[in-house]
Formats: C-alpha cells, sequence, structure tokens
C-alpha cells in the first residue's frame, strides 16, 4: 500500500541524517560546558542555551566566558607560543596533518553537531563545511612544512585572538585557526554565541592531536567575550568575521594598540548576467549563491544585475526553480534550505523584504509549506528593485535575492560597485573578452566567473571596502599572521624640534623669493585657507615658506587622485617608465636637493639620500611590472587567478627622518602599482617633498597621480583618515597620531599601516625597500575561471 | 504581494499533444549557451540535495521498471532470444514480488521492448495483448550512414512489421559541420515515414562533441517533429550522462515553454545500476517536474538494469542482499 502511494506520487520522502551520535556526544559530557583553556576544559559556569533553531530544542549549555576566563585563556596562549614557535614549520605540520585527519574522521560528528547548532542543511555541514575544515587544516599543515623556505624574515605574530560567525561555525574557526598555527602562533578563539558546540568538539580534537597545552584555546560566550578578547593588551593579533558594525567596534577598540587585524565583514555581492550567458546555468547558480545557507552568507550572491534583454525570460526561469527549492528539516537530506539561525535574525530579515515591497519591489516566494515550530523563512525574490531602495543597500542576510537590470556592461560595472562593500561578484557569460574585463573592473576580493561560492584553503578569501581586509587562505592569508622580524629592531622616534611653524613669520629667505604651493592634480595650488607655514633650518633661520593646508585641500586633492584612476589601467611598463624619468629628473638635480636636505636638516648624509632616494625609484621602477599576481591550485578544472591590484586612493603620512628617502620610499611604491596617492609631508621638512614638483612635471606623471599637501601633518591625516574616497591610510608619525588615525579609518573601514611610533631606518632595504611595501600597496583578487567546453 | 503557485503537478494526467514540430528556427539554434561547468557542478550537486529511501526508493524504482525499453540489440539475437526478452518484460518483477511489495494491482510491465528489424515481427507476436509496444532501431542504427532512402524504407518497413515506436540516429556530421536544415530535413522525413509510430531520435551525444552542439541538436529535432529525443545508441564511445540529460532536459523544458508541446527523454547506454537510474530520474523530477515521469514521456533504454533493480526490490522486501541467479532472465 505505501509503495503503492509512493509510486503515485512520485515523491522523495524524507532521508534523516541520525543525530544519535551526537546527542550522544552531547549528554556524554553532561550537555554542559567550559571553556577549553591551557588543554583543558573549565568547570562550567555562568551558563547559558544553545538551541536547534530548527526546532528550537535544547541542546547544551554553555559558559559565558567573563574577564578571568579571558586572562587565563591569553596567559596560557602567551606561555606556550615561544615553544609552539620555536619547534619548527615541520613539526607544527604533523599537529596540523594530525587535525586534518581527526576532523576527517569524525566528520560525520562534526556535520551533525554543525547542523543541530546552526539550523543549516546536513548536505552542506556534510559535503561542503567539514569537508573545506579538514582541507584547511591540510593545506596549511604544508604551509607549516614551507615555511622557513618560503616565508624567510618573517616571525609569527605572537597571539591571535579570533572571533568567528555562527554562519559557518567549523570553517571560520578553520579559516583561522590553521594558518595562526601553521606559523607558530598561540591562539584564543571565540566561538559565536549561537553555534559554540562544533568548535568544542573541535577543542577534544586538538586534545588528541596531542597539541601542546595552551595552544588552541576556546572561550565561548557573547559578543562582550569577544570584546574582552579584541581588546586584550596581550594579544597582538585581530582576526574577526561577522558584522560591519561589530568590525568597527574593533577596529576603534584596538586603534593604537598596535595589533594586527583582519577583518571579514558583510557583503551585498552583485551577480551579474550578461545576455549571452547559459541561463540555466545562472538560474541554478543563484540557488548556490542566495539560498546556500539560507542565505546567511557574508559573500551570498544577493544582488541580481541581469542584462534587460533577458531579463524576462530570467525571472520566469528563477520563479520556476524557486518553486522546486525545499525548505525543511536541516537534518531531512532532501531539503535545500534549512532553518534561519535565530527568530532575531528572521524578524530582521522579514523586516528588511517588508521594507523593500513598500519601495515598489515586486515580491516573490514560491508556495513551498515552510515546517512547523522551527525557525524558518522561505525563498524570497525582489524583483523590479531600484538602486535607490534599502534592500539593494543593506545587506540582509537571508534568503532573499534582490534583482536589478542593466543595459550594458558600463553600467553592470557602475551597479555592481554602487555599494559601500566589497566582497564577491559572480559574472556570468560566454563570452571570455567580456569575463576578463568586468573582472578587474569590479571591486571585489573574489569574483567568480560563471560560477559562484567557490572556496578553496589554497585561494585567498576576503574583501575590498567595507567588506573588510585581510585575506584568508593561500600565500596572501599566511602573511596575516606574520611578522617581518626587522619590526623587533625598531626603536621610537625622536620627537622634532619645531622647524615649521605656524603662521609664518616674516624671515627673509636668503635668495630669491620662493613660494612653494601645494601640489594638487598635477599642478601647483595655492593652499585654500590662503596662509604660509615658515621652514626653519636646524639654526632656526626661515629657509622657506609652504602652504598651509587645510581640510578643503585634503578634499581637492582626494577628488583629483580619485580622477587619475587611469593610471591604474596603465601598464606596468609605462609606469616604470615615468618612475625611471622621475629618477633621471632628480639625479639631474641632485646637488641642489642635497645641499636643501642639508640645509634644512643639518645633517651630512644629505648626498647619500639623495642618491639612495634615486636608487628607491629605481627600485619601484623595477618592480612596476614585476610584481606578479599568481595562479592557484584550486580543486576545479579551471584556474584561479589570484591578481595583485592597486588600492586605489592612499593617504601617506611621511615621516621626518631621512625626508626625502623617506618620501620616495612610501610613494614610490604605491605609485608603482598603479594607486593614487595623497601626500603629507614631513612637518618640520616638507621642502624636500615640495621641491620635487618640478621633477615630477617635467617627469610626465599624470595629474592627480600623487598630490602633496603641506601643512599640520596630523590634522591633515585625521581629515584624510576620515575621507571615504580614501581607500588606504599610512601614517608614518607619532604613536598618538598613529591611534588617531586607525581609530578615524571606520569611516569606510579604510586599510591603515601605522609606524605606532617607531622610525624605521629608511637607508636599510629590509626595513625600507622590502616586499611589504608592494604588499601594503595591493590587495590580491582572486578571480576564479572554471573551464572546459 | 504575489505568493507563488507550485508549478509540479503531483499526479500526472495531462492530455499528451503530439509535437508537430515548427519551422526551423536557426535564431534558436544560434542563440543556445550551454556552460560545461555549471552543467557538471548541477550535475555533481544533486545526488547531495535529494535521494530516495525505503518505500519511496522500491516506487521509484518500480517506476523505473514501468520506463524500461527492454533491449537487445546484438548481432546474435535470434527469435528465442527475443522471446525471453518479451516474457520478461511482460512479467519483469517475480510474482512473488509483487506479492510482496504490495503492487500486484499495478500489472506492472517494461515501457517498450526495443529491437532491430529483423527482430520486430517476433517481439509483436510475443507481446501480443500485452499492450507494451515494439520499439524498433532504425536508419542505418547505430552509424546512421546507410542511403537516406534506404533509411526511410527501413522505417517503413519497421512500422509495417508492427513496431509502434521507432529509434532513429541522426546524422552526426550535420551536427559536426553546422549544417541544421539537412538535419532537420532528414528528421522530417523519419517523423513523416513513422507516421502514427512515435519516433525517438537518437543523438548519439557522446560522438557530438560539445554540450552546446548537444542542446542544438536536440532543439532541431524537437523542431522537426521528434516526439522524444534520446542520447545514444549503447554504441558510442560515451553514451548517457548526466550531464547530456540535463542538456537535454533543459531543452524539453524550453520547447515546453514556448510551444506546450512536452517531449519525451530517453537516456540509453551504459545505465546498469538502480542506483544510477535513480539520479536520471531525480534529475527529471527536478528540472521537468512529474509529470515527466511515466512512460509517455521518459523511458530508459536498457539491458542489464532491470537485474539490478530486481536485486533491490528484493532486498527491499526481505532485508537480505538477493543473486542474479534468483531473479530469471531476460
Amino acid at each position: 500500500m505505501t509503495i503503492l502511494k509512493a509510486f503515485e506520487t512520485m515523491d522523495y520522502g524524507s532521508a534523516l541524517e541520525s543525530s544519535s551520535e551526537a546527542s550522544n556526544w552531547l549528554s556524554d559530557r553532561g550537555a554542559k560546558f567550559g571553556h577549553f583553556i591551557n588543554g583543558k576544559f573549565t568547570k562550567p559556569k555562568q551558563l547559558f542555551k544553545t538551541s536547534n533553531p530548527a526546532n528550537g530544542a535544547f541542546l547544551a549549555e554553555v559558559s559565558a566566558g567573563a574577564k578571568k576566563d579571558v586572562d587565563a585563556a591569553v596567559d596560557a596562549a602567551l606561555v606556550a607560543q615561544p615553544a609552539w614557535e620555536n619547534v619548527g614549520g615541520p613539526a607544527r605540520a604533523r599537529f596540523l596533518y594530525s587535525l586534518a585527519r581527526l576532523v576527517q574522521k569524525n566528520s560525520r560528528l562534526l556535520a551533525v553537531l554543525e547542523t543541530l547548532d546552526n539550523g543549516k542543511p546536513i548536505r552542506e555541514s556534510r559535503d561542503i563545511d567539514i569537508p573545506l575544515v579538514a582541507r584547511h587544516f591540510y593545506h596549511h599543515a604544508g604551509w607549516a612544512q614551507l615555511l622557513e623556505a618560503e616565508f624567510p624574515d618573517q616571525q609569527a605574530v605572537g597571539v591571535a585572538g579570533q572571533i568567528i560567525p555562527w554562519n559557518f561555525p567549523l570553517l571560520m574557526l578553520a579559516w583561522k585557526v590553521a594558518p595562526a598555527l601553521a606559523v607558530g602562533n598561540t591562539v584564543v578563539l571565540k566561538p559565536a554565541e549561537y553555534t559554540p558546540l562544533s568548535a568544542l568538539c573541535f577543542a577534544e580534537l586538538c586534545q588528541e592531536a596531542g597539541l601542546p597545552n595552551g595552544v588552541v584555546n576556546i572561550v565561548t560566550g557573547p559578543g562582550e567575550t569577544g570584546a574582552l578578547i579584541s581588546g586584550h593588551k596581550k594579544i597582538h593579533k585581530v582576526a574577526f568575521t561577522g558584522s560591519s558594525e561589530v568590525g568597527r567596534k574593533i577596529r576603534e577598540q584596538t586603534a593604537g594598540q598596535g595589533k594586527k587585524l583582519t577583518l571579514e565583514l558583510g557583503g551585498k555581492s552583485p551577480f551579474i548576467v550578461f545576455d549571452d550567458s547559459d541561463i540555466d546555468g545562472a538560474v541554478e547558480g543563484l540557488v548556490d549563491a542566495i539560498w546556500f545557507n539560507q542565505g546567511e552568507v557574508c559573500c551570498a550572491g544577493s544582488r541580481l544585475l541581469m542584462q534587460e534583454s533577458i531579463a524576462a525570460e530570467m525571472l520566469a526561469k528563477i520563479k520556476t526553480r524557486m518553486d522546486r527549492l525545499r525548505v525543511g528539516n536541516p537534518m531531512d537530506k532532501n531539503i535545500d534550505m534549512g532553518a534561519i539561525i535565530d527568530p532575531v535574525q528572521r524578524d530582521r530579515i522579514e523586516k528588511l523584504v517588508k521594507a523593500g515591497i513598500k519601495e515598489g519591489a515586486e515580491i516573490y516566494q514560491p508556495a513551498t509549506a515552510l515546517p512547523e515550530g522551527g525557525c524558518f523563512y522561505p525563498p524570497t525574490l525582489l524583483s523590479a528593485a531600484e538602486p535607490a531602495m534599502r534592500i539593494v543597500q543593506e545587506e540582509i542576510f537571508g534568503p532573499v535575492l534582490v534583482a536589478l537590470t542593466f543595459r550594458t556592461p558600463a553600467e553592470a560595472v557602475d551597479l555592481a560597485n554602487n555599494t559601500r562593500y566589497g566582497l564577491a561578484a559572480s559574472i556570468w557569460t560566454e563570452n571570455v573578452n567580456l569575463a576578463l574585463d568586468i573582472a578587474p573592473k569590479i571591486k571585489a576580493g573574489v569574483i567568480w566567473v560563471n560560477s559562484t561560492n567557490l572556496f578553496d584553503a589554497a585561494a585567498g578569501f576576503g574583501g575590498y571596502r567595507e567588506s573588510g581586509y585581510g585575506r584568508e587562505g593561500g600565500r596572501e592569508g599566511m602573511y596575516e599572521y606574520l611578522r617581518p622580524t626587522y619590526l623587533e629592531k625598531l626603536k621610537p622616534t625622536q620627537p622634532m624640534k619645531a622647524n615649521s611653524q605656524y603662521p609664518a613669520s616674516r624671515g627673509r629667505p636668503s635668495e630669491v623669493d620662493r613660494t612653494r604651493k601645494l601640489y594638487i592634480g598635477g599642478k601647483q595650488k595655492r593652499p585654500d585657507g590662503g596662509y604660509d607655514r615658515a621652514v626653519r633650518d636646524a639654526s632656526s633661520q626661515v629657509i622657506g615658506q609652504v602652504g598651509e593646508g587645510n581640510r578643503k585641500d585634503i578634499r581637492d586633492a582626494v577628488e583629483a587622485a580619485n580622477k587619475a584612476a587611469s593610471w591604474a589601467e596603465m601598464s606596468g611598463h609605462a609606469r616604470a617608465q615615468i618612475l625611471y624619468f622621475i629618477a633621471e629628473n632628480l639625479s639631474v638635480r641632485s646637488d641642489e636637493f642635497a645641499d636643501l636636505l642639508k640645509q634644512m636638516t643639518g645633517k651630512g648624509s644629505a648626498k647619500k639620500e639623495v642618491d639612495a632616494s634615486i636608487d628607491r625609484l629605481f627600485t619601484y621602477a623595477a618592480w612596476a611590472d614585476k610584481y606578479d599576481g599568481s595562479v592557484h591550485q584550486v580543486p576545479i578544472r579551471g584556474v584561479a587567478i589570484a591578481m595583485k591590484e592597486p588600492i586605489g586612493v592612499i593617504g601617506i603620512a611621511c615621516p621626518n627622518e631621512s625626508p626625502l628617502l623617506s618620501f620616495v620610499s612610501l610613494v614610490a611604491p604605491a605609485i608603482a602599482v598603479g594607486n593614487r596617492v595623497v601626500a603629507i609631508p614631513s612637518q618640520p621638512y616638507p621642502l624636500a617633498a615640495t621641491d620635487l614638483y618640478q621633477v615630477l612635471e617635467t617627469s610626465d606623471l599624470p595629474g592627480g597621480v600623487l598630490n602633496i599637501v603641506t601643512g599640520d601633518q596630523n590634522t591633515l591625516s585625521q581629515t584624510l583618515s576620515q575621507h571615504a574616497g580614501v581607500d588606504a591610510m599610512w601614517y608614518f608619525g607619532d604613536h598618538a597620531g598613529s591611534m588617531a588615525v586607525e581609530k578615524a579609518s571606520v569611516v569606510n573601514l579604510k586599510q591603515t599601516w601605522v609606524s605606532g611610533g617607531m622610525a624605521r631606518d629608511w637607508f636599510d632595504q629590509e626595513q625600507a625597500s622590502s616586499q611589504e611595501f608592494l604588499r601594503r600597496a595591493t590587495q590580491v583578487k582572486n578571480i576564479w575561471v572554471p573551464y572546459g567546453e | 504581494m504575489t505568493k507563488g503557485v507550485s508549478k509540479i503537478p503531483e499526479v500526472s494526467s495531462v492530455e499528451q499533444k503530439r509535437n508537430a514540430g515548427l519551422d526551423l528556427d536557426l535564431e534558436i539554434i544560434r542563440s543556445l549557451r550551454v556552460n560545461r561547468s555549471a552543467v557538471e557542478r548541477r550535475c555533481s550537486t544533486l545526488a547531495g540535495r535529494r535521494t530516495v529511501k525505503k518505500h519511496h526508493q522500491a516506487a521509484w524504482l518500480l517506476k523505473a521498471v514501468s520506463c524500461m525499453d527492454l533491449t537487445t540489440l546484438s548481432g546474435d539475437d535470434t527469435p528465442a532470444r527475443v522471446r525471453h526478452l518479451c516474457a520478461k518484460a511482460k512479467q519483469p518483477i517475480s510474482p512473488a514480488l509483487e506479492e510482496g511489495l504490495g503492487i500486484k494491482s499495478l500489472a506492472l510491465t517494461t515501457g517498450a521492448v526495443c529491437v532491430y528489424h529483423e527482430m520486430v515481427a517476433t517481439a509483436v507476436e510475443a507481446l501480443e495483448g500485452s499492450g507494451i509496444p515494439v520499439a524498433a532501431v532504425s536508419t542505418g542504427f547505430p552509424a546512421g550512414l546507410s542511403s537516406q532512402r534506404l533509411k526511410v524504407m527501413e522505417i517503413q518497413d519497421s512500422v509495417a512489421a508492427g513496431a509502434q515506436e521507432i529509434d532513429i540516429v541522426i546524422s552526426r556530421r550535420h551536427v559536426l559541420t553546422g549544417d541544421w536544415n539537412s538535419l532537420y530535413n532528414e528528421m522530417r522525413d523519419y517523423r513523416e515515414a513513422c507516421g502514427d509510430a512515435h519516433v525517438k531520435a537518437i543523438l548519439a551525444t557522446g560522438e557530438l562533441g560539445t554540450l552546446s552542439n548537444v542542446a542544438r541538436a536536440s532543439w532541431v529535432c524537437m523542431m522537426a517533429g521528434a516526439d522524444f529525443i534520446k542520447t545514444s545508441t549503447g554504441k558510442e564511445g560515451v553514451n548517457a550522462t548526466l550531464p547530456f540529460t540535463l542538456v537535454m532536459l533543459r531543452a524539453i523544458r524550453d520547447f515546453y515553454a514556448q510551444t506546450g508541446v512536452r517531449i519525451g527523454y530517453k537516456p540509453a547506454g551504459g545505465i546498469s545500476k538502480a542506483k544510477d537510474c535513480l539520479s536520471y530520474l531525480i534529475l527529471l523530477r527536478e528540472e521537468l517536474g512529474n509529470d515527466w515521469l511515466n512512460p509517455d514521456l521518459f523511458r530508459f533504454g536498457a539491458s542489464s538494469l532491470l537485474g539490478d533493480i530486481e536485486r533491490q526490490l528484493e532486498h527491499h522486501h526481505t532485508g537480505s542482499y538477493s543473486a542474479a541467479n534468483r531473479h530469471a532472465l531476460a
């Protein structure tokens, strides 16, 4: 009878994964967990509950980490770190290999725990999350093995504080823990409040692998616990994945603490479909883009951009496809979407969808029945959306696709980039010319051509703009947990005698009166305020005046820099020619610059400094066409191209030490790879930069590529740091200024590189001319291109 | 707020309209785009998205039996061999197992018996009264390189001998050279020669070079009046695969959207395991819906699949794994 009935309906029925192993695992531990500190679980206390979002059922009680717990974890990590680093890469490789094997051996338990705690379909935790976790540990076992050879002159950062989200609990743990351990760091990790269980299970695997005590510490708890970790004075590195809102708080909190920081934040990633694409393939891609993990994916393809000519057909196909999506018990192997993490999140989704409808978007939801009782939301399409709508601008973090149309490839790029975010993008076209033209134009860290949501340990993942900074995975991800060994040698900058003074006092320059203006958009401009600043020599004699730049001058300079975007599209060879030309023209005037430096600083090494500056220009001219990207070995038939792209507009506040050489050492790498720069020269010694105007003018440097604004360095740095049109800020002044820059950078979450008040020896190759400068000047964009006809 | 209406009718009760064909529209043929990586990804992930267990699995396997063109296409076929096959087609599952599964009322038979022309008369006689149609492979099967005149006559002879279904092979060279007019005209001729017999167009997908060609050939044959499109003769180096299937099913879906006519689909060659046949049924259900899950619109071309299905069904019934010798030979 039942077979007959099934024959009639041809339904799938349900195919439930068993939860008994996981339930036993929980009950064997009394369904109560402490923290994992120094290799042992602490006594559970200050308990909070974690439950299954699919049915609200209680799973376990977990401890809320207090200051005492975080301190204990950080102390354990600090104590363990030197030995863990000194044991060497090959020894660490064995441990990471062991962790990879243990993840595989326990893969079903981990997958079931993940699905119970998070609500994601068992298919995804089983086929995607957990295999990627194992892959990440394998891959980084390899990096540990190769570390000494592949990353010379680098060392571990120290103790890493890692705070991860609830959408891919164990996978995000792996992304953070594997590279940190490979390099020789120890970690204090906090899993998300909603999803602590797989991390606690992983802690047991660390014990089983025989990992030394204190190398991995896991403290559970709410956001407050996370803040205790990220703000902890003894932590050297913070890695955070989560909301842009919390990312900002962490940036502010850690400002001035000298911590390395990576932020993996939100997104509103475009999914661009051109009229010559395989539309059915693209529709299926959307299923993986926005209905994967209930759309609770930071890089979800949530903004569908369709070429107008195919929009009607595509929308019809999407709706047909949506009708076949099955939402249900996450443990059922026959569903496409499981439960939303928490009613709070579901309400947020609902609210945004309602706002979209109110603003005029058309909603489509399939008639698919939702399970009773749990926290579910149907797959949703909001078409006829407009760029100005909230649903198009804001991250929804749910199974909601918004659809817009475009007319031309150029408009597609404009719409794609019309967002504060820049995490990922998908491009669908069968035209290789179009795909490879569009990919570099989109501001995003990951681009998938004719595919979506592909991840691998060998390819870096991370964002542009307010989607954060830093990469996880690949060679590029390794640097996030490394620091150059020379940093230890740096000494604090010496406070300078005030050699420049505002307002300018009347003093007679020795020769013909000279007015140094600002240099903006390739032209010498009078400062907006109309005031000057006096520059004095070592014996307090006024030797010249420079313009006193203000907010408006910074605004103009940034505008000019943004307008000069075509600099990035020039060939490296062409940029090299200009850098060589600058060097040539500087060399013609080297005596004059040597005299000037000597006059300003009163130091004898002036000639040497000019020579070194010319040499440095040669160095970066050389690099301009050689700082290559790479092709990552990812497990697809295709390539993942890791392109090194310029960051965009970089603000650079230059140091006082060796004012010409340091200026050149910072500006040259930045522009060599295609950035545009707004430079604030050394405040006491600005003439080294201002006298370069004529050199620049005679060297064919396009206007706007390098803009120079003199004046009060910290005030101008603050304006630059707060400017949303500046993509990165390098600051080489004092400690307080470093902190202020990091704080102000939250406006658009720009990347920062600050000296923390430490001085470099700008004559030293390692300190002043290493690849670190080029790495800072670029960001890696991974372009995945599957192929095969 | 527009609430979607599920477009999957739960029970198939559609009045089948036969494909009258369309004029050859080269605009459509040239605009077809198939991305192989995307196709493969869909196919490789589907197994994780859908599965059938227990009673449902048994029901789906029985469905596969009902949609099977039980086939013998060998140079050493004899009337006696074909009679064995026909007997099996009439009683694909042993009565005891039918009893055990509680499906006697289905009066299960295979979808058809598929043979060469010379065996049609024998098969028709052996199947008389069973309602099981005889399908004949034709048009110079498998290579399709005899003269067009002979090919048409071969169809006519098989129809005259009682074949109700004709499985023709297309001229692969027309696809490989992009000669869509010739492919269209050839298919038109076959369709006409078939008269009331239904015609299945074998694309020999393993010889077409690309998935795009598979899509193009599917469309040209449907425009020219094919009732079914079929992957393979079973004699090519690569026969039915899920990616070929996905491309052909999507062509069928788009043709239906455009014309309202449902074209049938037949994968053939290399499907010998019960587990494999479930993947095809699942893909069919996901891409086209339940309407297609019946012998009017779906067939497996298979010779050894039935044996594996029988063993799985017995396992379902008894809980013990079965052996081949416990089931009657075809």
